[in-house]
């Protein structure tokens, strides 16, 4: 299953890549293989922006804006006018 | 907290070290070996077998907020005879994510480090930041594993990748990350293949199974409103200025409880389970178009109603539905927070304008022009 179309925040600097792999290890949908020595691209829109590759990139090639997913968090950040959060953080206990 | 020298001699707290570290409470000079590490440090026993309790538990965590409070301690584990030599698996706090992981280490002899994640599963808790870099790095030196262990590597599952930066830990703490596979279920299969995860392991899926396993927790907080609805519903149909007329509110009101109801299902329920089949992408519409196709069924069994009212029901249940379904964005293994944001931006468009003509439709109605 794939998402919308176009929206994902994913950039990828190849002069930055040094073919070590790990983004490709990370990635839960594939979004990312390895071909002549670095890491290509193959379909952005199967990013669904959870920031393993960026947090495992460790020369900075992979930009991605990662965050909380859920309806209710981005609307809840729209009333309160902060960041999106579904009231579950740290202290309050599950949810997600 | 590396310590090459104590590594190499395979022991766990020597006599010079035991004053050092409050995680470790040996007094004795039993010779080092697995069967000593298990006395001398803070490690907890604990079976790969799942308990009739612990599988309740698991039922219960996906029908309330019992999961919110269903944690384990923090700290290391011993699941079987783990030695010196066994394999690290690091986890999370919530008793759901650790459970998986111990039932499926059943066979094998290894360490378990659960992180202090306030009860909430890896992916979620990388997501969110407690199940993080800083984390792993603080309880590898609490917990004192750099004696329990001689190798210097720990097994991470694979989604725990969002919050955990492999070359930062080896660089703190002179431990490898190696990302395990997404599934536990798989972790045998990932031994057994040298430590690498194949391109299966490494993806994740969301089967027509695992999307039911989560409608419960969409159906029910909906559900929680429905006696406000039902009592909204009532009052209106046997509101009069003569007072409130019982038989109206029952017979004019049945119908609304009933698609009430099958809006809610549709959304929660009918769209997670037929994800894929429903048409276009964006949640939003495929909850409107699985609200809409149920008020057709629902329809063929309701005597005919007046106009307003008709107006009412297309346009407020089937946004009901749309609502509902897209909430299930936050529970999805594919859905992002751009395409979630873009959505929102059309849907809650639609909704305030879905809302307010419903709204005017029934004031047509009580007023007696439709």
């Amino acid at each position: 299953m794939i998402y919308l179309a176009g929206v994902a925040t994913l950039q990828f600097d190849s002069d930055r890549c040094t073919g070590c792999g790990m983004c490709a290890e990370v990635c839960p949908h594939g979004v990312f293989i390895m071909a002549n020595g670095k890491a290509n691209v193959t379909d952005k829109d199967k990013c669904m922006e959870c920031g393993a590759c960026e947090n495992n990139c460790a020369f900075g090639a992979i930009t991605v804006t990662s965050g909380v997913g859920c309806a209710s968090a981005i609307i809840n950040g729209m009333i309160t006018g902060g960041e999106p959060s579904c009231g579950c953080g740290s202290d309050s206990g599950a949810c997600c | 907290m590396v310590n090459s020298e104590k590594a190499n001699s395979g022991g766990c707290c020597p006599a010079e070290t035991a004053s050092n570290n409050a995680g470790c409470q040996c007094a004795q000079t039993s010779p080092p070996g697995a069967a000593a590490l298990k006395t001398v440090l803070d490690i907890k026993k604990v079976s790969a077998t799942l308990s009739r309790n612990d599988k309740w538990g698991a039922v219960k965590c996906r029908l309330s907020s019992f999961r919110n409070n269903y944690t384990v301690n923090p700290g290391l584990y011993a699941v079987g005879e783990p030695s010196e030599d066994s394999d690290v698996f690091v986890s999370a706090n919530y008793k759901l994510s650790f459970d998986k992981l111990r039932s499926a280490l059943a066979g094998i002899n290894t360490w378990v480090l659960v992180l202090d994640t306030k009860g909430i599963n890896v992916w979620c808790a990388a997501g969110k930041g407690t199940f993080s870099t800083e984390e792993l790095i603080k309880k590898i030196s609490d917990t004192n594993l750099p004696l329990c262990v001689r190798h210097r590597r720990l097994i991470v599952p694979q989604l725990g990748a969002v919050g955990i930066s492999a070359y930062k830990v080896v660089k703190a703490t002179g431990f490898k990350v190696l990302f395990g596979p997404v599934y536990a279920a798989d972790i045998a299969a990932y031994i057994k293949n040298g430590y690498k995860a194949t391109a299966q392991m490494r993806a994740i899926h969301f089967p027509m199974a695992d999307r039911l396993v989560l409608t419960p927790m969409e159906i029910i907080p909906m559900l929680k409103w429905y006696p406000v609805y039902a009592a909204a519903v009532l009052i209106f149909f046997g509101a009069h200025s003569t007072g409130i007329v019982f038989r109206d509110a029952f017979y004019g009101g049945a119908p609304f409880l009933l698609l009430g109801l099958v809006a809610v299902l549709a959304g929660a329920f009918i769209t997670p389970a037929f994800l894929p089949v429903i048409p276009f992408r964006a949640f939003s519409l495929k909850g409107w178009i699985a609200g809409l196709l149920a008020m057709v069924l629902v329809m063929k069994l309701i005597s005919a109603m007046p106009v307003s009212l008709m107006v009412f029901t297309w346009l407020f249940f089937p946004a009901v539905s749309s609502f509902a379904a897209l909430q299930f964005t936050g529970s999805t293994t594919f859905t992002g927070m751009s395409g979630v944001k873009k959505e929102l931006r059309y849907a809650v468009f639609g909704y305030v304008i879905a809302g307010a003509a419903s709204l005017i439709s029934l004031i047509l109605y009580k007023s007696g022009v439709l």
